[in-house]
């Protein structure tokens, strides 16, 4: 019989065909949807920035759902099955247990966003992203969600399964890897999200064919169940990816098991209460209900994503040391790989996350803060920041090290990758912040004439606004072009990229794989060891200390500001 | 060699935790504790709380109790649309449907009124311009929210819910007159 491994010159792990084959076919499916969603992302940008305004009414709302469906769930998903058969079947030297199962749900998932697809430009479909109900779409559009999300509930059960086999079958020793522990918590994640999903859109698709009613206030509840949760599905992947980055670039060390770990259980635990965040202007639900959920239970998922803030950079800051960075608080940093796409994605997404996505998340998603926020362009603002800057980010840049690890090819354009992250991630801070300072001035989230022609009252948003929404699409239009980058560099590597062959020489590989997978393995200094010391009060990781005081600072002051704001309103109660 | 994200790690794991790891988790900690308590604290003693009075009720009876507010405060018309000036601290009613506003309404500067918010047909969104002050409408729900209008003037009211191919059309009126300057 022939060896199903192939063992992997540069980790040296052992690479399942079958995890192989089924990450490539995820993988390249995740790419079509970032093209189709990209696509539709610059024709409602160009729409929105009102001096242009491209599209027609009809067509604005019908390319923004493409544009929701394709990102928040196509895109997203196929990727994280590319990441959940990594992190198992291959981080653990493991085969993929039920292939055959792999691919009836990889299948399944294709049809149901061909469906999806297919009922959405047709016109079948003109409901948005959320389909709130009794906004009605033909049942084919929930009928392929519905499809969609079986295959990939599917998959979530290979992963468990490859979890037990490869313990069973002692593939590793020890405990699972980190990175593997927060998939395991993406998954986790995504199999409570994924029921939700049945949940709502099982009744959804027999009400569009007449067969029973759904309650207005119920669906909102229960879809933002799936809605809000399978954002955290990517919260959490993207932390494995931080992690596993982290790894690849630099070494990062895991600076304690035990912390990283529990703030992932703290993930699984609580984040799925954030359904709330979206219901806190709704007459459903009273006060208590409102706070108790908005905050996951006195914001412990918020300590979770908090201590992973914290302990990355940490992590790296420590990698680094141990490799002889041992200059100053920053010296680390200052001599970090900075041209490595690996290593600038991870920090770029780090960064933006925390920064944007994360404060703004959390503040408006506060109970009274939310009056003004709700439906303004403020919410976008925050979530392309977390989902777009954050995750999407993380995601291509571990396809850098995906394409030569998995695909076994060379990086085409190099050099261009190189600039990708750099463009992508400037481009979408520049979009998100003034996209929400827009928001600030109450302008409308989903909504295609803000000079609302033809109402029967008028409303005049000032001259600022004007300027922030040029400045928005000046930014979305360079992260359009960073995204572009990533297509042409990855689509050309994997179908016309020269293979990476057998020498594993920095001389053979420099300029054209990324630095990470040629300066290992990365060797520790014994005498960096010993100079591993405590900088006075700031500790082992000074560098990681102040960076996190900066962003404490800014946390509490854009907080505090907005109840600020709030007070300013007519008294509502 | 220290364990990385991806290498497993051997033997017991749970370990005591560096100092600045437990400064920055107690910091972290304590920072969730007041972004918690900021909550329950505005609304015993903030102005802005979006609390209101919360009933089911069937979209059509919603709508009559509207054609009855129209029919006993309306005072005019702007633009084919009824003005309804209720009395201070009655309750108010406006209803969202694709894709107007019903009606438009006229209150006293810093007096109370209950508005009561509900759609008859999807979800629409309360959006006062130009303050910037969101509500969810939904359909079958009874939002009542108690209001005082601190400043006089003409406010819009946008619908930020995705509605319907004329959503962008839908746009309302309140009106704010000062008792002290405006005799009636």
């Amino acid at each position: 019989m022939i060896n199903p491994f192939r063992i992997c010159p540069t980790t040296g792990l052992g690479v399942h065909k079958d995890a192989d084959a089924l990450i490539k076919a995820n993988a390249v499916a995740a790419t079509v949807a970032l093209l189709i969603g990209g696509v539709a992302a610059v024709l409602v940008l160009l729409t929105r920035w009102q001096a242009v305004h491209l599209l027609s009414d009809v067509w604005f709302y019908r390319i923004l759902t493409v544009h929701g469906m394709n990102m928040l769930i196509f895109f997203i998903l196929f990727f994280e099955m590319a990441v959940l058969y990594f992190a198992s079947a291959v981080l653990l030297n493991c085969r993929v247990p039920a292939p055959k199962t792999g691919w009836a749900a990889f299948a399944l998932m294709v049809a149901g966003a061909a469906m999806v697809e297919w009922a959405m430009i047709t016109g079948r479909a003109d409901v948005l992203f959320t389909s709130y109900v009794p906004l009605k779409a033909h049942w084919s559009f929930y009928l392929g969600v519905i499809l969609f999300a079986v295959g990939a509930i599917l998959v979530t059960g290979i992963f468990f399964a490859t979890l037990v086999v490869a313990k069973r079958e002692r593939t590793y020793e020890g405990s699972v890897p980190l990175v593997t522990f927060g998939a395991l918590t993406a998954a986790v994640i995504a199999a409570i999200t994924l029921l939700h999903g049945a949940a709502i859109y099982i009744p959804t698709f027999l009400w569009s064919l007449d067969l029973m009613s759904v309650d207005p206030q119920v669906y909102r509840l229960v879809w933002w169940g799936l809605g809000h949760s399978s954002q955290q599905i990517n919260v959490a992947a993207m932390v494995a990816i931080w992690y596993l980055l982290g790894a690849l670039t630099v070494g990062a060390v895991v600076v304690n098991e035990k912390i990283s770990r529990t703030a992932f259980v703290l993930y699984i635990l609580f984040i799925s209460m954030a359904s709330a965040h979206h219901l806190l202007v709704d007459p459903g639900f009273g006060p208590s209900w409102k706070i108790v959920n908005t905050s996951y239970f006195m914001y412990m998922a918020v300590l979770a994503s908090m201590l992973h803030g914290f302990t990355v950079p940490a992590g790296i800051e420590m990698g680094m040391r141990l490799r002889g960075f041992t200059q100053g608080i920053f010296g680390w940093l200052r001599r970090a790989p900075w041209h490595d796409p690996g290593f600038s994605s991870l920090c770029l997404s780090v960064v933006v996350f925390g920064f944007v996505g994360g404060i703004t998340g959390v503040t408006f998603g506060t109970e009274q803060i939310n009056i003004i926020a709700h439906n303004t362009l403020r919410i976008p603002g925050h979530f392309h920041a977390t989902v777009v800057s954050g995750t999407a980010m993380a995601f291509m840049g571990v396809t850098y090290y995906v394409i030569p690890l998995i695909f076994r090819k060379k990086i085409a354009f190099y050099p261009l990758a190189k600039w990708q992250p750099w463009v992508f991630s400037a481009g979408m801070l520049v979009f998100s912040m003034a996209m929400t300072f827009a928001g600030t001035f109450g302008i409308p989230r989903r909504h295609w004439d803000i000079t609302f022609a033809g109402a029967p009252f008028s409303v005049e948003y000032s001259a600022a606004v004007d300027l922030l929404l040029a400045v928005m699409a000046a930014g979305g239009l360079v992260a359009a072009a960073g995204g572009a980058m990533y297509i042409v560099v990855t689509v050309w590597s994997v179908f016309f990229g020269k293979p990476l062959g057998d020498d594993m020489t920095p001389s053979a590989l420099a300029g054209s794989v990324p630095p990470g997978l040629y300066t290992r393995p990365f060797k520790e200094l014994p005498a960096a060891q010993a100079d591993l010391k405590e900088h006075g009060r700031l500790g082992m990781m000074p560098g990681t200390m102040i960076l996190v005081g900066v962003f404490m600072l800014a946390f509490v002051v854009y907080y505090f500001a907005n109840w600020k704001l709030l007070s300013a309103m007519w008294q509502i109660g | 060699m220290h364990a990385t994200g991806i290498t497993p790690p051997k033997g017991v794991w749970w370990k005591p935790a560096h100092k600045s790891e437990k400064i920055w988790a107690t910091v972290a900690f304590v920072w969730c504790m007041v972004l918690f308590a900021m909550m329950p604290v505005w609304h015993l003693r903030g102005g802005q709380n979006p609390s209101g009075i919360r009933a089911k009720v069937a979209p059509e009876d919603f709508q009559a109790r509207v054609q009855e507010f129209i029919r006993d405060h309306q005072i005019g018309t702007d633009n084919g649309f009824p003005v309804v000036a209720p009395p201070p601290g009655s309750d108010v009613y406006m209803i969202g449907q694709m894709w107007t506003w019903l009606p438009v309404l006229q209150l006293e500067k810093d007096a109370e009124y209950t508005l009561h918010l509900s759609a008859l047909d999807v979800n629409h969104g309360f959006n006062l311009y130009p303050f910037n002050v969101n509500f969810q409408v939904v359909p079958g729900y009874d939002y009542g929210l108690r209001i005082v209008p601190t400043e006089a003037g003409e406010y819009g009211v946008v619908c930020n819910e995705f509605c319907g191919l004329g959503h962008h059309l839908m746009v309302g009126k309140v009106i704010v007159v000062d008792p002290e300057t405006e005799a009636p």
